[in-house]
């Protein structure tokens, strides 16, 4: 089998979007391009209202055929690498549904294998999910109220690096923050494998402004295109990587 | 796990959609990340059933327990009886397996009631046990306190759940903060026999320690504090916290040789009983002396 490339943009925000057009429409773009949109909203402890919204973080990672999550920060660490993991094997488990239909026929999804079946296909499912090649870029809400939260974020992409880097798969991170000076989302760390050197960009992300959710998600979503397009001219017009469901 | 507290209860009955296996829920055992463990029967005899609405997981636990099973002639985790689906009445759609129930008690509490020096000698059959495992081509991963059992007769240290059981060499499957290499920041979450003898000596540590320790500022300083109080099991620990053993055998062997020092003349037994059983045969006098004997020596020990 060819290395093939799983892409998510994993979205870290404690607000609600209230800027530019609906993060949910973007996230639908995003998945229709093979992207999967996951969110982690971050809740204020001893608050009873909240700026983030189930609603809200549901319907973008619904939209991008992604994982949500609704969390106090301190379980920032163990859920973000539970939502990319699982939304790894969601999408595999995805196409893999789609093979047995067409092999199989309708009606023959893994609900509908006898447990034991089901095991021989579901390691397959876990078979590509260590050996995947994964980019993720990951979006995070600098807006004033995150201030408090960037310690902890910072230490919960290290750990997810760590985790991500003992599959047999390779690896890529990016980091952006929203809203930029002047743009809706800017790059503050390039595509690493490692994201240990995270420590030196995060003093740079500049607190404060608007949460133009759609519009970052959007700029996440050029950057995706504007890679690909790099790799091929690089490659001369052949692509190195076999996308999921392309 | 969505609505799985009300629908999954104990008292409730389970009937498998493919196997048709019925099975009450006694009493519920415990429950983790992936699902939750219940005492039922089958056949007249206790069984453990764990159930989960993530597939996934589930399957690849009955997968890596359907392999312990050939390693021959060892009974390296539990038995597992059957595997099936249980569609509850809302429609939700869940995976179970049952298995073996290990009976017994957990290794700290067993400690306490028995003495420390149960804890070596309970480490050095886990360590035959791993390197079993090991050279099955699994590493077991999430070794922990509430995964290990002590079964009586002859006393072993059991493990319980296999859900953190990954292949060699892919990234660790399922683990808990304390006992985690990485998250000390000593090593990675790579798959290999040195990843859980981190995780053995910590457990070891935990209970040494009467409970876990927080990381700090400087985690590897945190640890250092931690093995001063570990005595004559420090030298063995640190070797296998910085990664020193490649395999079990290796740490097995160092243990093998620090429990045989153990023979040499300084006495570590309580006092108490050693003037008690000698006042029987020997003069008030000479126990006097005993005595006195014994607390210098106790004092001594305190001191140390």
């Amino acid at each position: 089998m060819k290395p093939s490339t799983l892409k998510q943009i994993l979205l870290i925000t404690d607000g609600c979007s209230n800027r530019g057009e609906d993060p949910a429409a973007v996230a639908a773009l995003a998945y229709a391009q093979h992207i999967t949109v996951n969110v982690i909203g971050i809740l204020e402890e001893g608050h009873a209202e909240h700026s983030v919204s189930l609603e809200e973080v549901e319907n973008i990672a619904k939209a991008g055929g992604g994982v949500s999550q609704l969390i106090y920060k301190q379980a920032l660490t163990e859920t973000v690498q539970m939502v990319t993991k699982q939304a790894m094997t969601q999408t595999i488990e995805g196409v893999v549904n789609q093979e047995l239909k067409q092999i199989l026929g309708p009606g023959n999804t893994l609900d509908d294998l006898p447990p034991d079946k089901r095991g021989d296909v579901l390691e397959v499912v876990e078979d590509i999910s260590e050996t995947a090649n994964l980019e993720v870029l990951i979006l995070v809400d600098t807006s004033a109220s995150m201030h408090h939260k960037l310690q902890v974020v910072k230490e919960a992409l290290i750990d997810l690096s760590i985790s991500m880097n003992a599959r047999l798969g390779n690896n890529k991170f990016a980091i952006f923050g929203f809203p930029g000076k002047r743009e809706a989302a800017v790059k503050v760390m390039d595509w690493t494998e490692r994201l240990e050197n995270v420590s030196s960009v995060f003093p740079k992300l500049a607190t404060g402004g608007v949460t133009p959710t759609g519009p970052a998600l959007r700029e996440a979503l050029h950057e995706f295109s504007r890679q690909t397009l790099g790799k091929r001219s690089a490659n001369d017009g052949m692509t190195e990587y076999e996308e999921f469901g392309s | 796990m969505k609505n799985s507290a009300a629908e999954i209860r104990t008292g409730i009955r389970l009937s498998g959609k493919w196997h048709h296996g019925d099975y009450p829920l006694i009493r519920k055992l415990g429950s983790g990340a992936i699902g939750s463990v219940y005492l039922t029967e089958r056949n007249g005899i206790h069984a453990a059933l764990k159930i989960s609405d993530k597939r996934t997981s589930m399957t690849m636990e009955v997968k890596v327990l359907q392999s312990l099973k050939k390693v021959q002639g060892y009974f390296l985790g539990p038995c597992l009886f059957d595997t099936d689906d249980y569609v509850s009445p809302s429609g939700q759609l869940y995976t179970f397996y049952v298995m073996e129930y290990i009976q017994g008690s957990r290794l700290d509490t067993y400690i306490k009631a028995k003495g420390p020096e149960w804890l070596p000698v309970l480490l050095l059959g886990l360590l035959d046990d791993l390197d079993h495992l090991h050279r099955s081509g699994w590493i077991f991963g999430d070794l922990k306190l509430d995964n290990l059992v002590v079964s009586e007769k002859p006393a072993r240290l059991r493990w319980v759940d296999v859900g953190g059981t990954t292949q060699l060499g892919r990234a660790i499957k399922e683990y808990t903060e304390f006992y985690d290499r990485g998250h000390w920041g000593m090593g990675s979450r790579k798959a290999e026999p040195s990843y859980d003898l981190f995780a053995l000596a910590m457990t070891a540590l935990e209970i040494l320690n009467g409970g876990r320790f927080a990381k700090g500022e400087t985690p590897k300083n945190s640890i250092k504090k931690a093995l001063h109080g570990a005595g004559k099991l420090r030298p063995l620990l640190e070797k296998a916290l910085t990664g020193k053993y490649t395999d079990s055998i290796g740490m097995k062997q160092d243990l093998v040789k620090l429990l045989m020092k153990k023979k040499s003349p300084t006495p570590v037994s309580p006092p108490s009983r050693m003037t008690k059983s000698n006042r029987r045969k020997t003069g008030l006098g000479e126990s006097i002396v005993l005595s006195v004997y014994a607390i210098i020596c106790y004092v001594i020990y305190l001191l140390q």
